[in-house]
This record gives structure tokens, C-alpha cells and sequence, in this order.
């Protein structure tokens, strides 16, 4: 065995080593591999990731109420997102690129300065509203998509943002904890005053009609 | 358990997040309590109805071109310097220091070809276990291909009715195989129709209902014989599949709703099947 080993090898040790073309394909096939990986990357990137470009619009257009900021806001978190991908290793492709949508939103929702993006903005200038209308009346009126839609828009970014993530998306609270950067303990206190305040603003909207 | 409490936890229970212990005692709680009761059930029905009211704005088709062809401009970009420095690493660094480690070391050739060797049967013997998707998972793959492309070529179902009892003959009078259908509106889960599809070298049903503004994909066909009863649950790129048999049928639900949401379609699709 031995033998017959050295006996291969040293027939191919001489065509090495008299034949340098063998040392060019190894560094040109490597160079090949190099040149390729950029293309196979955005395939396997746009396989992922634009299945969820509905989920990104929808929450940017929520967050932002403007279309064309939010498909601004989406185009660009696709490029950020493509260029961390490397650093994407996990199965859920969906709540990380929400991630990357959500942070884009803010950085531009705090450069035009909007003063609604935390609760206690809410809180202080409306208040706490008195339910004069029933349950059983918002309930009459909750598929009245308009009506929801203006209540909505008129809730800070965090409740629009977890109400979202939950009623929209069917996320976990694991899911939204993640995307939201909150602690877990916090998405369910989170999403009960946010419907509550969508109750109350409901009512008044309801109120306001009769 | 008092209401205070119990008030406390109403959204986490309606969403299905409390540990199963917690939501017993509030079940108990809810048995007792007329007031709780009744406060739980109003609240479930509102926060149902809102999700289904709010719009949801999905992305105009310019958006995607727009994204795609800015992806295409940024990898258009990149290739160009990493050629000019790959080129300059070729040729001015590494290529002689290739050269030199290559040819200007003196090798033991024997020990060389027997590292290779060693490596080769290690290598050959590793790779294809490693590489050899398990069963399932390569089933996973193929049934979000046939969910993604159902979405996408505006072709989700073949027969497109949320009565059973025109999905059914439908299927059956398609396939050597008549596979159950319900309805599952009352529940939160919408009937939209049914398809056909190939999977696993044979054809099968897929049954498609709606969730909120989420489709899933149930594919259906018959259980080889003396299969046992299972589930499992797959995430895969944002995707969620849970597979499970029964004594007829194997089933696969392919969607992005949340695991719970499938979980709780299962539930309920078991709870309407006809005995038999």
C-alpha cells in the first residue's frame, strides 16, 4: 500500500512541481468562488426576504401614515438588511427584517421630529377618556374599517406599532418583544392600554357621530 | 384567583400567551365569576373584530422592482472593488507568496499524500451525512415552494368557494382519495377554496383558509398504512409548518401566522372532522 502510494504520488509530485499551471487553478478557481458569492448571496437574500415585503409596508405605513415615506422607509431597510446578512443566522427571517424596519421607521420619524413616539406623550395631553359609549356599541361599529383606521393613526407610534406586530402579523409575544426591544414582561401591559386607548378613542370617534 | 387579577391578565390570556397552569386557574376563575366572564368575552370579540377591520396596506408591486433593482446596483458596485483588490492581492502579494509556500518548501511527499488521503475518506465519509437533509425537511422545502408560489402566481385555489360542500366533490372527483373538508369560519379560520398540487410523487389536496389577513396552505394526502400518530412543528425562513397524522391522512399546514394560530387551527379543523 505504501509503496504503491509513493509510486502515484511521485509521478504527480513531478508534474507539480515542473508544472506551475496546477498552483494557477487553485488561485483562479478561488478567485471564481470570490467573484461568484455576491450574486448566490442576493438570491438566497431576495428568497428570504422578499416573501415578507407586505409585512414590512404594512408597518412602516402604519408607523410613518404616509405612503411614499413608508416605501422609502421599506426600500432602504432592504439594503441595510442585505448588508448585515452575513450576520443573519436565525430562522425567522420575518421578525428580523420587522427589526430592521421598525429602527429605520423611528430614525425617521425622530428626524422629522414627531412628538408622538412614546405613550406618555398620549397620556399627558389627552388624558384619560370617559367611556360614555358601551362595549356593546364599539362593537356594532368595529368593522368599520375608515373608523378604526383614523382611531388608530391617532395612537402613539409604540401602540400603532404593537398593535400592529399583534393584530396584523399574528406575532408572538416573544416575536414582538424581540422587535420592539422591550422586555417580554412588557408586551402584554403594552398591548392592554394600547387597546384600551383604541377603545376609548373609538368610543369618542362613535360618540362624536351620534 | 380574584377579578383584579384576572382583569390584569385578560389580554395574555386571550392572546394564548399564559403558562397553561395560570390560564386553568382563570378558566376556574371564569366558571365562577359572571362579571369576569362576561368582561373576557366582549373583550375577545372586540379585539377579533378590530383585527379584522384594520386595514392592511399591502406593498404596490413598484416597491419590490424598486427594492430589487436597488439590490442589483449595490451588488453592481461591490464586485468591482473586490475585483481591483483581489487582482492586486493576485499579483503583487499573494501569487509569489503562494509560490514560495508551494514550491519552495520542502514537503514530505509521502506524509502529504497520506494527510490528503486521510482527509479525503474523513471528507467522504462526513459530508454526505451531513449534507443529507432529513426526510422532512426536504418536505418542508418543497411545501413552501408550493405555498410561496400559491401566494404568488395568483393561483390560490383552483376552486375557490368557502362551502364545503362544493370544495369536497371538487377534490374527490380530482384525486383517488376523498379527503375531509370544513369550514372553520365561526372560528376565525376562512374557508377559501381548494387547489390541486404535487408532492411527495403523488398528487395531493391542498385546502386553503385564511387567518386575519394570513393564508394557510393545508396539503392532504392519504397516510401510508400503520403510520403512527404525531405532530411536529418546522420553522423555516419565517415560515411555520406542523405536520400531523391521523389514521387516515397526513397533513401539513404551511403558513406565517404564529405557531400558536396554527397550533389552534389544528385544534379546530381535528374538532369539526366527521367521525367516523
Amino acid at each position: 500500500m505504501a509503496l504503491l502510494l509513493k509510486e502515484e504520488h511521485a509521478s504527480e509530485t513531478e508534474d507539480f512541481e515542473s508544472n506551475p499551471k496546477i498552483v494557477k487553478f487553485v488561485v483562479v478557481k478561488k478567485r471564481e468562488e470570490q467573484d461568484h458569492s455576491p450574486k448566490g448571496e442576493l438570491t438566497s437574500f431576495e428568497a428570504l426576504m422578499l416573501p415578507h415585503i407586505d409585512a414590512a409596508h404594512n408597518l412602516a405605513r402604519w408607523l410613518l401614515r404616509n405612503e411614499q415615506d413608508a416605501q422609502d422607509v421599506v426600500q432602504e431597510a432592504y439594503l441595510r438588511a442585505f448588508k448585515s446578512f452575513a450576520g443573519f443566522h436565525g430562522s425567522n427571517g420575518r421578525a428580523w427584517l420587522l427589526t430592521i424596519v421598525r429602527n429605520t421607521s423611528y430614525t425617521l420619524l425622530k428626524k422629522n421630529h414627531a412628538v408622538d413616539l412614546t405613550t406618555t406623550f398620549d397620556e399627558e395631553i389627552h388624558g384619560s377618556g370617559e367611556e360614555s359609549v358601551s362595549p356593546a356599541t364599539i362593537l356594532e361599529h368595529s368593522e368599520d374599517a375608515e373608523l378604526i383606521k383614523e382611531a388608530m393613526d391617532e395612537l402613539p407610534a409604540e401602540f400603532r406599532e404593537i398593535l400592529v406586530l399583534r393584530h396584523l402579523e399574528g406575532l408572538s409575544y416573544k416575536e414582538i418583544a424581540d422587535i420592539a426591544q422591550i422586555p417580554q414582561g412588557t408586551v402584554m401591559s403594552r398591548l392592554a392600554r394600547a387597546r384600551a386607548k383604541l377603545k376609548e378613542y373609538l368610543a369618542a370617534r362613535i360618540g362624536k357621530e351620534k | 384567583m380574584n377579578c383584579k387579577e384576572a382583569t390584569k391578565l385578560m389580554d395574555g390570556y386571550l392572546d394564548g400567551e399564559l403558562d397553561p397552569i395560570t390560564s386553568q386557574t382563570i378558566d376556574q376563575h371564569l366558571k365562577e365569576c359572571h362579571n369576569c366572564d362576561q368582561a373576557y368575552k366582549t373583550h375577545g370579540s372586540l379585539i377579533r373584530a378590530i383585527g379584522n377591520a384594520t386595514p392592511y396596506f399591502k406593498a404596490p408591486a413598484a416597491l419590490r422592482e424598486r427594492i430589487q433593482s436597488s439590490l442589483r446596483e449595490e451588488i453592481a458596485e461591490r464586485p468591482l472593488q473586490n475585483v481591483a483588490r483581489d487582482s492586486q492581492m493576485l499579483f503583487r502579494r499573494r501569487w509569489p507568496e503562494l509560490r514560495t509556500i508551494l514550491l519552495g518548501t520542502p514537503w514530505n511527499w509521502l506524509g502529504l499524500a497520506a494527510a490528503i488521503i486521510f482527509a479525503a475518506i474523513i471528507a467522504l465519509n462526513l459530508v454526505p451525512r451531513l449534507q443529507r437533509p432529513g426526510a422532512d425537511q426536504f418536505l418542508a422545502t418543497q411545501l413552501i415552494a408550493s405555498h410561496v408560489r400559491s401566494l404568488m402566481a395568483n393561483h390560490l385555489t383552483d376552486v375557490a368557494s368557502s362551502d364545503q360542500h362544493t370544495v369536497k366533490p371538487w377534490l374527490d372527483a380530482k384525486l383517488d382519495f376523498a379527503p375531509a373538508v370544513v369550514d372553520l369560519g365561526s372560528e376565525g379560520f376562512t374557508l377559501l377554496g381548494g387547489r390541486l398540487d404535487y408532492l411527495e410523487n403523488r398528487p395531493v389536496a391542498a385546502l386553503v383558509y385564511q387567518r386575519r389577513k394570513h393564508f394557510i396552505n393545508l396539503f392532504v394526502w392519504p397516510a401510508e398504512s400503520g403510520s403512527t400518530n404525531r405532530t411536529n412543528t418546522i420553522t423555516r425562513q419565517g415560515y411555520q409548518l406542523l405536520h400531523w397524522v391521523d389514521s387516515d391522512f397526513n397533513y401539513w399546514a404551511v403558513s406565517d401566522v404564529s405557531d400558536n394560530d396554527l397550533q389552534a387551527f389544528k385544534q379546530v379543523f381535528e374538532k369539526q372532522l366527521p367521525r367516523h
